[in-house]
């Protein structure tokens, strides 16, 4: 019997010890697979900033957002190239009448369509991006599928 | 001095070299590209949402209709990201038959990418013999699981079936006559003169832009990144087998090209190995009749599929169905490239940069 061995292994004590020192961050856990990393949206840019210059996570792999009952959860998934054995979870949580979050654009080029088709289908908000529209739904479609309370009508 | 204004081409998205409903609007000052706009969503067919009422067992068959061209990858990720999700490990002997049928899908995703690649610049001959190659890897998915294209054959804890008795000579006379095909491929396609002439210089993309835009699989690869996730970041018994990482020189169409040639090689390498340590034993492992994972359970699970770094993060709300399934597709995030690449560049190296990117629009609309 097998299992999928690729958890976050030896060193993640040490990388949750240090990742504590950097400012903004308001909790921190960890799994057998990534460390999480709970960021105020205020400070999301700073936070991924210093991940990206001083911990060479230059690679942001994945950008998702997850509606929860009052709020949504946009989650970045990180990693380094070349691989560095470190796997980083960034969350912040918005509120759904204020679903705005900074967006990652400058920071990392690769949010540039992760983030606006998460605009698309879960209508957040990403200020400071240069050109959000919709990416995969036609532009006259209206409301955002992937929230909980879109109703389909077919 | 003569001055002309820019103009619009559309390229797409009913276009034979628009890989199945990509249009690429393309701003043209005179002969050259200023500007390409990639627009998706012509093959979305709303996937994510599709599986928040779906079981976990359900949405295997959707998973296959991502990446269409290798339904085994796809299917895999989304096993194993729920495999994880529930913490249960999968018998040793599915483990194999797994590795088996993924990199026989990624021989046939790139046999499509070479004889695609060759239609789109004319050659019609070099499609030929890619696609009658790529006929016995169906004839063997057709073996195992039934299917021939979109294969539902991975299971939450193992695989559907057995392989049965016809599928081994089968695939050893294949393997037997692979360094025959791609010497083949390199007389036909590598060889020939239009090919390399459209291809080299043609849609430069260098390391640096390749990781800050994210583009993964070949196309990092080609631009000399040796990142291979079954390297970098093992999953399931990917960290047996041997194998090499090809990287090309300099990200151009033609390093695009010969890394996916390349790695058709070491594919049947890892196949060998797989068929020679294969145990004996099940094929499919005890799981729960129905699968509930504790709520509040999240994973994000990754693969390294034909065309790059394919995630699932899936997130669990106590109930038989996910709360939450994002799909990283490879093919959305690599889209990103081709403005990058095509820039200041001629009207038919757009079509080159297109193929060579291989783009499966299945997966990158969802």
């Amino acid at each position: 019997m097998t299992s999928h061995d690729n958890s976050i292994g030896v060193g993640a004590a040490e990388l949750m010890a240090a990742l504590r020192q950097l400012a903004g961050i308001d909790e921190i856990s960890q799994d057998e697979f990534f460390v999480y990393l709970q960021v105020d949206v205020s400070r999301l840019v700073s936070v991924m900033r210093s991940l990206l210059n001083d911990w060479g996570m230059n690679y942001l792999a994945n950008l998702s957002a997850v509606d929860y009952d009052s709020e949504f959860e946009v989650v970045y998934h990180l990693y380094a190239i070349p691989d560095n054995g470190k796997k980083i979870a960034v969350k912040v949580r918005v509120p759904h009448q204020q679903a705005q979050v900074p967006s990652l654009v400058t920071v990392f080029p690769t949010a540039d369509w992760q983030e606006r088709e998460a605009f698309d289908l879960m209508g957040i908000s990403f200020s400071g991006h240069p050109n959000l529209v919709r990416i995969l739904l036609p532009d006259d479609f209206s409301g955002h599928p992937l929230r909980k309370d879109f109703r389909k009508e077919a | 001095m003569l001055k002309t204004d820019p103009y619009t081409i559309n390229i797409g998205p009913q276009h034979p070299s628009a890989h199945g409903g990509l249009r690429a609007e393309t701003i043209m000052d005179g002969e050259d590209v200023q500007d390409v706009i990639v627009h998706l969503g012509y093959v979305h067919r709303s996937v994510e949402k599709i599986a928040e009422s779906r079981t976990y067992a359900q949405f295997v068959p959707y998973a296959s209709r991502l990446d269409y061209l290798a339904s085994h990858l796809p299917t895999l990720g989304y096993v194993q990201a729920v495999e994880k999700l529930l913490g249960i490990t999968v018998p040793e002997r599915a483990e194999y038959i797994r590795v088996i049928v993924a990199e026989l899908s990624r021989i046939a995703s790139h046999l499509i990418f070479a004889g695609s690649l060759a239609i789109d610049l004319g050659a019609t001959t070099g499609m030929i013999y890619c696609y009658r190659d790529r006929e016995r890897i169906m004839d063997m998915f057709e073996m195992s699981s039934g299917q021939r294209l979109i294969a539902s054959y991975m299971r939450i804890g193992g695989v559907s079936h057995d392989f049965p008795d016809s599928f081994y000579p089968a695939v050893k006379s294949f393997l037997g006559d692979l360094p025959k095909m791609i010497s083949e491929y390199h007389g036909l396609l590598s060889g020939n003169e239009i090919l390399q002439a459209r291809c080299k210089g043609v849609g430069v993309l260098s390391a640096d832009d390749a990781i800050a835009y994210g583009i993964t699989g070949p196309n990092l690869r080609a631009s000399g990144v040796a990142y291979d996730i079954r390297r970098e970041d093992p999953y399931g018994i990917y960290d047996r087998f041997e194998f090499n990482v090809p990287t090309g020189h300099c990200g151009d169409s033609w390093d695009r090209y010969t890394v996916r040639i390349e790695e058709i090689e070491q594919s049947g390498r890892i196949i060998e190995q797989a068929l020679r340590d294969m145990p004996a034993g099940d094929y499919l492992g005890k799981v729960p009749r129905i699968i509930k994972p504790p709520a509040g359970r999240e994973v994000y699970h990754r693969i390294e599929s034909a065309k790059g770094e394919l995630g699932y993060h899936i997130v669990s709300n106590g109930t038989d169905k996910p709360h939450r399934v994002h799909v990283r597709a490879p093919s959305f995030v690599n889209m990103m490239a081709l403005p990058l690449v095509s820039r200041g560049g001629k009207l038919q190296d757009i079509i080159t940069n297109i193929a060579t990117l291989d783009p499966v629009l299945g997966e990158s609309d969802r």
